[in-house]
């Protein structure tokens, strides 16, 4: 029966730990009454990218409805071409968040460390580049309410270097102090994930404000 | 209230000011339990205010020279009745159906059913309460601030609502406070839904597969499912409406707009865009109010009927089905915006789609009726209630679901009707059942039943006296938002009806006040619960009454079966606890079941 093939493939899929011990427990709650177990935050983290993912998805369903109404008062913008080395610095953090992330399984705990700063420092130089990004809309008398093409741009990438500060935040914590609840394997794991997300996101802004302007 | 739980992890040391004691406890509490009557409470306040504008209209609508409370002047302008209108509707769509059935019950007992110590993230758990009680100050705010509150109706339609003070007192900051606040809930209800979709996932007790998980968590699972998808959306549509607001941006604002003779600046934006985002929110919101009643009442229909749930699946799936046929309608509140009819076909089909799994659970809860041993307490007439006030607003909204319907109704009481006894009604008796049946574990004391009772009666009647008029009102051509339909001839004739809805608000109100009595009598002076009163199986039932900071004394349940395995052939007692294991018969341990 197709339905019971699908609940079976949604009880494998719930929890980590299986109901061991429970002698009627068919591989049930991932809980082990032990405390909070480690999946939960990476669950909570996919969660949040799913509802980010939403956030963006209607801005981009927004840009696309009023970039495409009849009679558009759409103009096109000269994109600051800074945004190229923005592009590459961001994919480029990605990598060197791999890296740590690598050295760390290997028990380098020094390399891991090094590494994870240089990706939260990529991550403060695309920020600043963004910021230079702006400044340059500005020299061009391109302000946020100038067109609806330039509002965009605004909202799109400000709404991004807002989660991208908060991805920063959280390389910081990580990389500086023990966690409280989470072991260093989960803490990176969620920073990396959500660090991984803002890399994709970015290029998909990217994309859209290149193709789209 | 009598002893209330310990916020978890809540280590005291000498000395600690009891004031402190409190505030940890109470107040800046991460016991979900705390934070469940949290909401709870604050959705009482939400619902009382409600309550009181709905009543303000209710009386103006039928003596519109009367003086009035609570309004400026003593006497409704047609404005004024455009600002009670606006924050009725948002009060009771977002701070009483958002908040009470999900996040004040799903806060106290999806840990609790599932057999958890706490939500997986205790503190966002804090931080959601906190932003949506924030949310309702600034909300209120509205109230006071010059201009007052905002007219543009709870769905804040653009341009309207995004043109600023010239459009209108309450269109200012008004206007600005509502958007702020949308924002601010938007944020809080995110983060309680990761919580939740998070804790069902990953905090279950060992054996409690999906399949054995309460018909309730199923709601609320799905419901913040629901809550995580639509929030976000509502979240940029407000941040873009804001800009348009303050930034002077035009995503929104259409071209060559005059408002009292001045021709707005910014322009070229689409009205439709603003219909489009929110309404992708607004329709799975409706669900949102819904879904966790549907839970509860499947639940209590159970219990009461001392029976299983019929098609205990069945149900599971029509949950899931209508949380994801909810995402493809939005377009049924937008017939009337000039749509290609091809769509308007297209959203209705999917519409009257959501029928199918709508009669699934009408028809299983029947079924779990059907033949049952029925045990008619407060909590299961309201349930059944609930089941009544489901099935008359779902049939109105059949017809509302034709395109060519909807346009003669759309404007009309016929779509007020509607979606009060579908959505609010049915919601609000979800609560109420919700409130009788838990009540006892909360507060680890009774309701009066007779007073419920009474309650009842006077509700379920009162109720169908206000809003089956309000169809006949609506097809003979009454104005919805109308402030004063006196000066219509051809409405006029309609004034003895309103009279009589009006009177029958009144009746209905005061009948709250019964249940406000005896609710917060019962918190002092209710006689003392046991722990399982209704002879409940889900696993809240063996926690204490009320059940202490880590829900179960440190002895966590397994769980061996379903949910809801009442009246089975051969046991000694008419109910098998989820945590009985198989081989012991639940009539011959106590010692087994009960860990409070």
């Amino acid at each position: 029966m197709p339905a019971d093939s699908v609940v079976e493939l949604l009880e494998r899929g719930g929890g980590s730990h299986s109901g061991g011990g429970v002698p009627c427990g068919d591989g049930g709650g991932g809980n082990d009454n032990q405390g909070t177990p480690q999946s939960v935050y990476i669950t909570g983290m996919i969660l949040a990218l799913g509802g980010i993912l939403m956030f963006f998805m209607a801005l981009i369903s927004a840009w696309v409805v009023r970039r495409g109404f009849p009679n558009s008062d759409w103009q096109s913008i000269e994109l600051p071409h800074i945004l190229g080395l923005n592009t590459l610095i961001l994919t480029a953090s990605s990598f060197t968040l791999v890296r740590s992330r690598r050295l760390l399984v290997r028990g380098s705990e020094a390399d891991y460390r090094h590494w994870w700063g240089v990706t939260a420092i990529l991550g403060m130089f695309f920020l600043v580049g963004q910021i230079i990004a702006w400044r340059q809309m500005f020299a061009t008398r391109l302000f946020l309410a100038t067109n609806p093409a330039s509002s965009f741009f605004y909202v799109f990438t400000a709404a991004h270097a807002l989660h991208v500060l908060g991805g920063i935040a959280a390389l910081v914590v990580v990389g500086s102090r023990p966690a409280q609840h989470l072991t260093l394997e989960t803490a990176t794991r969620v920073a990396a994930i959500y660090w991984h997300f803002l890399a994709v996101l970015w290029l998909l802004i990217f994309t859209i404000l290149v193709v789209g302007r | 209230m009598s002893s209330p739980s310990r916020a978890a992890g809540d280590t005291i040391h000498a000395p600690v000011g009891a004031l402190a004691r409190f505030l940890r406890r109470y107040v800046f509490s991460t016991d979900h339990k705390i934070i469940g009557l949290q909401y709870f409470f604050l959705a009482l306040l939400a619902v009382t205010v409600g309550m009181i504008l709905s009543l303000l209209m209710r009386f103006h609508l039928v003596w519109p020279a009367a003086h009035l409370p609570f309004v400026a002047g003593g006497i409704m302008t047609p404005e004024q009745y455009l600002a009670v209108m606006t924050m009725h509707g948002t009060i009771m769509v977002f701070f009483v159906l958002t908040t009470a059935p999900q996040s004040a019950f799903g806060n106290y007992f999806l840990p609790l059913q599932i057999g958890a110590p706490d939500m997986a993230f205790p503190r966002l758990n804090m931080l959601s309460f906190w932003l949506i009680l924030l949310a309702f100050v600034v909300m209120m705010a509205a109230f006071v601030v010059p201009g007052g509150a905002p007219i543009s109706g709870w769905t804040a339609y653009t341009p309207l609502s995004g043109l600023g003070e010239i459009a209108g007192p309450g269109e200012g900051m008004g206007q600005s406070l509502w958007a702020f606040s949308i924002l601010i809930f938007c944020v809080g209800s995110l983060l309680g839904s990761i919580n939740f979709i998070a804790t069902t996932i990953d905090m279950r007790a060992p054996g409690m597969t999906l399949m054995r998980m309460p018909l309730t968590v199923w709601a609320w699972f799905v419901t913040a499912i629901l809550s995580l998808l639509a929030f976000a959306v509502l979240f940029a549509a407000g941040i873009l409406l804001v800009l348009d607001r303050v930034a002077g941006t035009s995503f929104f604002m259409p071209a060559g707009l005059v408002v009292n003779g001045a021709l707005q600046t910014n322009g070229g934006g689409s009205p439709l865009l603003w219909q489009h985002l929110f309404w992708f929110f607004g329709h799975p919101e409706v669900y949102i109010a819904i879904l966790p009643g549907m839970g509860v009442v499947s639940h209590i229909l159970a219990n009461f009927s001392r029976k299983p749930v019929f098609g205990y699946r069945a149900m599971a799936f029509a949950i899931c089905a209508i949380g994801f046929l909810g995402f493809l309608v939005w377009g049924h509140h937008m017939f009337v915006s000039g749509m290609n009819p091809y769509s308007g076909l297209t959203f209705s089909l999917l519409t009257v789609s959501i029928g199918v799994p709508s009669a699934v659970k009408t028809f299983n809860w029947l079924g779990t009726l059907w033949g049952g041993r029925i045990q008619f307490h407060s909590p299961m007439l309201f349930a059944i209630g609930f089941v009544s006030f489901f099935v008359t607003g779902g049939l109105s909204g059949i017809f509302l679901a034709q395109p060519a319907v909807d346009t003669t109704l759309h404007a009309t009481y016929y779509v007020v009707a509607h979606f009060h006894i579908v959505m609010g009604v049915a919601a609000i008796f979800g609560i109420l059942a919700a409130t009788y049946y838990w009540f006892p574990k909360m507060f680890g004391r009774s309701m009066n039943e007779s007073l419920g009772k009474i309650h009842f009666w006077l509700t379920f009647v009162g109720v169908y006296c206000i809003f089956m008029p309000m169809h006949f009102v609506g097809i003979a051509g009454g104005i919805r938002r109308y402030a004063d339909s006196t000066g219509a001839a051809y409405l006029a004739g309609l004034q003895p009806l309103h009279r009589f809805m009006t009177i029958a608000a009144l009746v209905t109100a005061a009948a709250q006040v019964i249940f406000f009595c005896n609710l917060f009598r019962s918190l002092r002076r209710g006689a003392p619960a046991a722990v399982n009163p209704w002879n409940g199986t889900t696993l809240e039932w063996i926690a204490g009454s009320p059940p202490p900071a880590d829900n179960f004394s440190g002895r966590f349940p397994s769980v061996y079966r379903g949910p809801y395995e009442y009246s089975v052939p051969g046991a000694a007692s008419d109910f098998w606890p989820q945590n009985i294991p198989p081989g012991l018969n639940p009539g011959e341990s106590t010692e087994q079941r009960y860990a409070g």
